[in-house]
């Protein structure tokens, strides 16, 4: 049992650690550093372009989407590089917010799924930031019971039209293409009639309007297609296949492991020693230790649970449907958080930044932001689901609507 | 990164397993539990026999001379089959303290018998209710003889011998605390059995009366090395925990498949199906916590302190969790004398409290990362 890295590892890290010290853009480490929860902000510089210089430099090195093939942009690497690469970027790492979805998702499902010809015209400039792309999957009817959705296409020739909406989708105002799944077939039950492609966001009929969040701030927006036509070439994987090719999307989820998700703990440790109550600090306080040992078992469990996926990856295992423990306890444990550290400042907790505590608004931020980490990227339900039934072995859910056609399933609760 | 035990490791774990599941079945719980004996002396002399008992004792001792992570895989089985034996008494508290304290005499008188299952001993502590403090030790040494009562001894009723913590000089600080190795078959000791949550494993309150008392260590160091060792215990008995919360968590999925119920497993309910999750997922945060704790044990590490305490902290609450609601999930059946729910409830309830209260181990959590976070 031990933290070192194996020789080839630590030789990978060597290399990785000298060319970010060579290149990184340092003119923005402080600004990085001073944006701790959600949004990055850069003084002077547009975040778009500061991402896109980052990663396009990274990119002509070698260093950009580290576990794909080099013949799409990649570099070859092994599952546990990549985590590597992510500790040796460190907060460099922020830049790469605009591409996750991006290299995560829709790029894996592009490389299984489409034409050798899209794939070597599509995926470098993916990985090398000079394109965005953005993931249509969710909509107003069908979040959790993704299934459920209803955007049309409908084959007209060599084409498909598509009409619908999607929702959630976040970047797609700065997307140059979108991974659509959309119902081909409402006849049948609803997860045989769906079908994947891929579209230019600059299609005509493609609306995007962002959602004014119930914290106040705009990740994500609202697409509408009207009458949007996609060639049948940018179809990805069969029609009535696009459920299974979802899954691939989905799964890629998955890998991106190694990067804890942030829970507020540090931070409310920092506020409890600052922070008086009665003449001491508020760590002093019985009440206030049983809180945060509670909360530090989680966040270092957390930590470690990462640790032992890594000592996975570098066997050369997959990670599997454990990896959702992550977010589960990271969202709750982050609202909880930050609805403590409000209450230890009394009725000047209500206060958006309160002086002299916390300048940035920072727990306000977290206490506005945590509902949608609880939701985001499956539920705090739906992960439970998934860890009963493909960790424990639990039944699936009963479902009312299985081998139901999709337009006889009912859509109305009262 | 190899944040994991190693092949050998494990095959000593499933090594463990083999036996415990054959020797070691809810019968042999129930048999201790209900009376009908003080341990399981057959499996007492098995672990013996395997070697299981001197593992981290150096081989010049009569140990296997191994390190504490094959004691941590060991005590995950050990805690997973509710064993019955004396094992964290003897293994974790005396046998450490000894390695920590002892001349070479009193090593190589104890070691030897403690490999080789001819010694139980045991660490009388707990004098008054609350966690125990440097206040809160008031048996006394005068002249080499012991004087005082211990309200709650593990094993106080079969253990060969015990080491005491004690005072030499009148007071309540920690400077005139120190260790004392006393025959508890010999003179001027009186163990009188107790009943507790989980009877599974025998207490006693003892009363010491000009009992023989060979200091181990010096005089002022015995709080210190008490506390030394509480932290390496707390790591011990962590994997005891995860080894038991499994389990449980085990009990009440497989109950949750075959249950049926308005016509369906009861574990296709979603309020079955998430309370099975969170149980998986305080489990897990447990093992990978405790896992820090075995790295830190194994390398004496200067972090030792805060892991111990947050893999005792969340070991603890896992174990409880899981426990609860195994037989939550068995509904009345799992309330029942005969299912064995109330086994993994009792010892869970136990090891909660056996090297301090939650309270305790979050208070002392506190304080390292406190500590480390100066330092930083």
């Amino acid at each position: 049992m031990n933290f070192d890295d194996t020789p080839t590892e630590a030789a990978f890290r060597a290399e990785a650690r000298a060319w970010i010290a060579a290149n990184a853009p340092r003119e923005h480490e402080a600004d990085l550093r001073a944006s701790p929860f959600g949004r990055v902000a850069l003084r002077n510089t547009d975040i778009i372009a500061a991402s896109k210089t980052w990663q396009k430099k990274k990119a002509d090195a070698g260093w950009a989407c580290l576990h794909w093939p080099k013949e799409y942009g990649g570099r070859g690497a092994s599952p546990i590089e990549r985590v590597i690469w992510g500790q040796e970027e460190g907060v460099f790492g922020k830049l790469s917010g605009l591409f996750i979805i991006g290299h995560g998702m829709c790029g894996p499902t592009v490389m299984a799924f489409a034409s050798e010809e899209h794939k070597h015209k599509r995926l470098p400039p993916l990985a090398s930031g000079e394109e965005i792309w953005c993931q249509l999957f969710s909509e107003p009817a069908g979040g959790s019971d993704l299934a459920g959705l209803r955007t049309r296409a409908e084959k007209s020739g060599g084409e498909w039209v598509i009409n619908g909406q999607k929702i959630w989708t976040s970047g797609a105002h700065h997307s140059d293409w979108g991974l659509l799944i959309a119902r081909t077939d409402p006849e049948v039950a609803k997860h045989k009639g769906l079908t994947m492609f891929f579209l230019d966001m600059k299609s005509p009929g493609v609306e995007i309007r962002p959602i004014k969040q119930a914290n106040g701030q705009a990740e994500f927006n609202e697409v509408y297609f009207t009458d949007v036509r996609i060639p049948d070439h940018q179809r990805l994987g069969k029609v009535g296949d696009g459920w299974n090719v979802s899954l691939t999307t989905l799964m890629n989820e998955r890998l991106s492991i190694g990067a804890s998700m942030p829970t507020g703990f540090p931070e409310l440790f920092d506020l409890c020693e600052r922070l008086d109550a009665d003449g001491r600090p508020a760590i002093e306080n019985r009440h206030v230790r049983a809180k945060l040992a509670n909360w530090a078992t989680k966040s270092n469990g957390l930590k470690f649970t990462g640790y032992r996926a890594m000592s996975a990856l570098s066997r050369g295992e997959r990670p599997g449907p454990e990896n959702s423990i992550g977010k589960l306890v990271a969202g709750s444990t982050m609202q909880d958080i930050a609805q403590f550290a409000l209450e230890l400042e009394g009725p000047m907790g209500a206060l958006r930044r309160t002086p002299g505590i916390d300048e940035t608004g920072l727990f306000v931020a977290m206490l506005l932001r945590s509902p949608a980490t609880r939701i985001e990227g499956g539920t705090d339900e739906i992960l439970r689901n998934i860890i009963a039934e493909r960790v424990l072995g639990l039944p699936a859910d009963i479902r009312l609507d299985k081998d139901v056609p999709f337009d006889k399933i009912p859509t109305k609760g009262r | 990164m190899n944040f994991d035990f190693s092949d050998e490791q494990k095959q000593l774990r499933d090594e463990a397993r083999r036996f415990l599941s054959e020797n070691c079945t809810p019968k042999e719980v129930r048999a201790v539990l209900e009376g009908k004996a003080k341990y399981d002396a057959k499996i007492w002399k098995g672990l013996a026999d395997l070697g299981l008992l001197g593992i981290a004792i150096p081989e010049e001792f009569g140990g296997a001379g191994a390190g504490r992570l094959e004691l941590c895989v060991v005590a995950e089985e050990l805690g997973r089959a509710l064993a019955p034996v004396p094992y964290s008494s003897t293994v974790y508290l005396a046998s450490e303290l000894l390695m920590l304290a002892g001349s070479d005499a009193q090593k190589k008188h104890w070691l030897p018998k403690i490999a080789a299952g001819e010694a139980i001993g045991t660490l009388a502590l707990v004098e008054a209710v609350g966690d125990a403090t440097p206040k809160s030790i008031q048996a006394t040494v005068s002249g080499g003889k012991l004087t005082g009562r211990k309200t709650l001894v593990p094993e106080g009723e079969i253990a060969d011998f015990a080491i005491v913590v004690a005072r030499e000089k009148a007071g309540d600080d920690a400077r005139g605390v120190g260790l004392y190795i006393v025959d508890m078959k010999g003179a001027g000791v009186s163990a009188k059995s107790v009943e507790t949550v989980d009877p599974s494993r025998n207490h006693a309150e003892v009363a010491f009366s000009g009992a023989p008392a060979d200091p181990l260590g010096q005089v002022g160091e015995g709080w210190s090395c008490v506390d030394k060792v509480l932290d390496r215990a707390a790591v011990l008995v962590a994997f005891e925990q995860i080894g038991g919360a499994d389990r449980a968590l085990e009990m009440g999925r497989d109950y949750a498949l075959d249950r049926m119920a308005f016509g369906r497993p009861i574990g296709s309910f979603q309020a079955v199906k998430h309370m099975l999750a969170d149980m998986y997922v305080a489990a897990t945060l447990a093992r990978s916590n405790a896992y820090y704790g075995a790295w830190a044990l194994s390398t004496d590490a200067g972090e030792l302190a805060e892991a111990a305490a947050n893999a005792r902290v969340s070991a603890t609450q896992a174990y409880q969790l899981c426990a609860k609601n195994n037989t939550q999930v068995h509904g009345g059946m799992g309330f029942t004398w005969e299912f064995d729910c109330h086994l993994y409830y009792r010892r869970s309830n136990l090891l909660a409290l056996s090297l301090g209260s939650l309270t305790m181990w979050e208070n002392r959590l506190i304080d390292e990362m406190r500590k480390r976070n100066a330092a930083a």
